[in-house]
């Protein structure tokens, strides 16, 4: 290793330390391996290299093992009730509009449970980025079935194969009103680094999906391997967007698509509400 | 202006008055019969002075949303009903256990489950108390007139801010719905409580801080305190803890930092009280009703009072046996199955009856079905 790379790196690593959260005991609640550490990391580039204020930072989050999250990071930490983050979320931003929330959820806390306050913040395109880690089961409880759990995949109360369907959080999102839509894998941190970096930046609502590995739950439940295999497995399925966009559907089966999914501009909630609140007190 | 404003306003309109003057800046809820106008009012008012109304996609939302501007710094309420309220208790437990100021009004109609929307009812005093699962200490208020209800929300903000914690204000559908002309209280002549904030270096800071008297400076999300705020038991500095000499101290401060100054959260009003020998016990709409017959029986020679119940939690044990220290027996009149008579008759000394009036079927209390109640007694 040369030294310039070397340096490059210790001072990458020192900015991960600056964001980690003064006198928190660690280790994590996290299984070595799992992605949701590399999400965190991926956040915290994200938030250096906008170079926003540690102050002007709001984490929200549910229940589960993704929602622990904010606990680790050095920024305000809401860690609220199981599905309700992004309602919880809604108050501090229209509170607050100069504070950026980010709102780290799962696929039972955000789908199941939450499902309600999720699509009215889409509809709401109110502006929050919404990081949603999806490893396609309940870890914190030990693995049961979630909404996103594939039809006819094992978990601990579906023992004999998924007899439901699952959704696609990014096509309910941006069917909710989502303005920034977009998905990405653990295996792809750098291109996981661009898109929170964008959707952070984006006014309006924003989603990330982060397809995620719980090796522990998921993984061994399906056969699936270990944390690596598992990443190894995503980067097998994922396809580029523009790419996938030249494949058929037959073609495109097992696989799914990454990248930006959805982009438009749209007037933002606090806003067009704070309009209201120009003409209304002008207009007295 | 010389003379004070005087307004005709119903009693969910009051609310709105009496938060506005407290301080309030940011409400969210969700339409539910018979509190509805609340959220109205708050719709029209609150952009006036640059506030914020916000119109949920339930109850869980609405007091989601109040918490998260509530941390965020502003003085904040939501208002529902019964079914409301129970889809509130979730995170109305959240911020019992985050110590998060905030004013929940809840409209009572008849219950339990969809109920009675349109007819009146007391029957959620309990629930009030014990709504979410888990050990913490409930406050309560409830007016009884429309003038009543704006100075009860002021007090119930004041108390919010002051204790750090929820507080529930009961009012009724006939109180939500009446009119009547009131003075409106002038600027600077209620005094308003602001929480507490921290002073110290956000290095030295810890947010749920024992206190002298229990309350921990309250900073607002973005002031530069960054702190963990969780519905999981926590130490004096937020983390999660599952250590028994950390969960015992939380659970203490949750409860003590409130029945330990308890004086200050106290009221009642007492009428006739000096020499009676029977007393009305009451509170909420019934406690007008009240009122009339202890005017119609003390006409005809009899020594009896009226007692008001404006704190319902904590219980007023010993200010109610103060009161109530001359009779010989108590008449304790609500529009349910019997709750605060339970309290009642706890807190009483066993040589003062205790008989109960009540009324569940949709209806108010009348004067006279509470002089007929008397004769039995007297
Ligand atoms: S149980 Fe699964 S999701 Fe939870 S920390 Fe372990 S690997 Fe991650």
């Amino acid at each position: 290793m040369t030294t310039a790379t070397k340096n490059k790196k210790s001072q990458k690593s020192s900015v991960i330390l600056d964001y980690l959260r003064p006198n928190k005991g660690m280790p994590s609640v996290w299984c070595a391996g799992c992605g949701n550490g590399i999400v965190m990391t991926a956040i915290i580039r994200a938030v250096d290299n906008l170079g926003l204020s540690k102050d002007e930072v709001v984490m929200a989050s549910g229940i589960g093992c993704s929602s622990r999250m904010p606990m680790y990071l050095d920024f305000s930490a809401l860690h609220t009730t199981h599905g309700r983050s992004l309602a919880f979320a809604t108050g501090v931003k229209f509170a607050r509009p100069e504070l950026k929330v980010i709102d780290i959820t799962g696929d039972g806390d955000a789908l199941a449970i939450g499902g309600n306050h999720f699509i009215h913040a889409c509809r709401r395109n109110i502006d929050i980025t919404a990081i949603l880690i999806n490893n396609n089961i309940y870890g914190m409880t030990g693995g049961q079935g979630s909404p996103t759990t594939p039809s006819g995949a094992f978990s601990t109360t579906t023992p004999y194969g998924n007899s439901e369907k699952h959704f696609d959080p990014c096509s309910l999102a941006k069917a909710a009103g989502a303005s920034f839509v977009a998905r990405t894998t653990v295996y792809h941190a750098t291109q996981m680094d661009t898109i929170i970096q964008k959707a952070i930046s984006h006014r309006g609502f924003s989603l990330v999906e982060v397809i995620s590995n719980c090796h522990t739950y998921y993984g061994r439940l399906n056969r699936m391997g270990d944390a690596v295999a598992m990443l190894n497995d995503f980067k097998n399925r994922a396809v580029p967007l523009a790419k996938s966009k030249k494949m058929t559907e037959e073609e495109m089966v097992g696989k799914f698509a990454i990248g930006v999914l959805h982009q438009e501009e749209k007037t933002e909630f606090c806003d067009v509400y704070q309009s209201v609140v120009d003409k209304v007190k002008g207009g007295k | 202006m010389a003379d004070k404003e005087r307004v005709l306003v119903m009693g969910n309109q009051a609310c709105v008055l009496g938060a506005i003057y407290a301080g309030l800046r940011f409400f969210a809820g969700y339409p539910i019969t018979p509190s509805t106008e609340v959220a109205e009012g708050c719709a029209r008012e609150l952009p006036k002075i640059g506030g914020r109304f916000i119109q949920m996609e339930d109850e869980i939302g609405s007091i989601a949303a109040v918490i998260g501007a509530s941390v965020s710094g502003l003085k904040a309420m939501t208002a529902t009903s019964g079914p409301g309220y129970s889809l509130m208790i979730e995170n109305l437990g959240y911020a019992y256990m985050t110590e998060t100021p905030l004013v929940v009004i809840n409209v009572q109609r008849g219950g339990p489950s969809t109920g009675l929307p349109t007819k009146v009812s007391q029957s959620d005093t309990m629930q009030a108390k014990w709504g979410p699962h888990g050990d913490y200490t409930a406050i309560t208020v409830a007016p009884s007139t429309i003038g009543e209800t704006v100075t009860e929300v002021i007090r119930a903000f004041n108390l919010a801010e002051r204790f750090r914690t929820p507080v529930t204000v009961l009012l009724d559908e006939v109180l939500g719905h009446s009119r009547q002309i009131i003075t409106l209280p002038e600027p600077g002549e209620i005094e308003i409580f602001d929480r507490v904030k921290p002073t110290c270096s956000p290095e030295e800071f810890e947010a749920f801080a024992m206190t002298p008297n229990m309350v921990s400076p309250m900073p607002a999300y973005g002031e530069g305190y960054r702190y963990v705020c969780t519905g999981l038991t926590h130490d004096t500095k937020g983390f999660t803890t599952n250590k028994s000499e950390e969960i015992a101290p939380k659970m203490y401060k949750l409860r003590h930092k409130i029945i330990d100054y308890q004086d200050e959260i106290h009221k009642m009003r007492a009428e006739k009280m000096d020499d009676a020998e029977v007393a009305f016990i009451s509170y909420g709409s019934v406690a007008r009703a009240a009122l009339q017959a202890t005017d119609i029986v003390r006409k005809a020679g009899y020594k009896v009072g009226a007692l008001q119940l404006q704190t319902i939690w904590p219980f007023p044990d010993e200010k109610l046996r103060e009161m109530c220290g001359k009779c010989r027996a108590v008449v304790v009149a609500e529009l349910n199955m019997g709750q605060i008579v339970h309290e009642v008759r706890r807190a009483l000394p066993p040589d003062i009856e205790v008989h109960e009036l009540q009324r569940y079927d949709g209806e108010i209390l009348t004067p006279m079905q509470l002089v007929n109640k008397l004769e039995e007694v007297l």
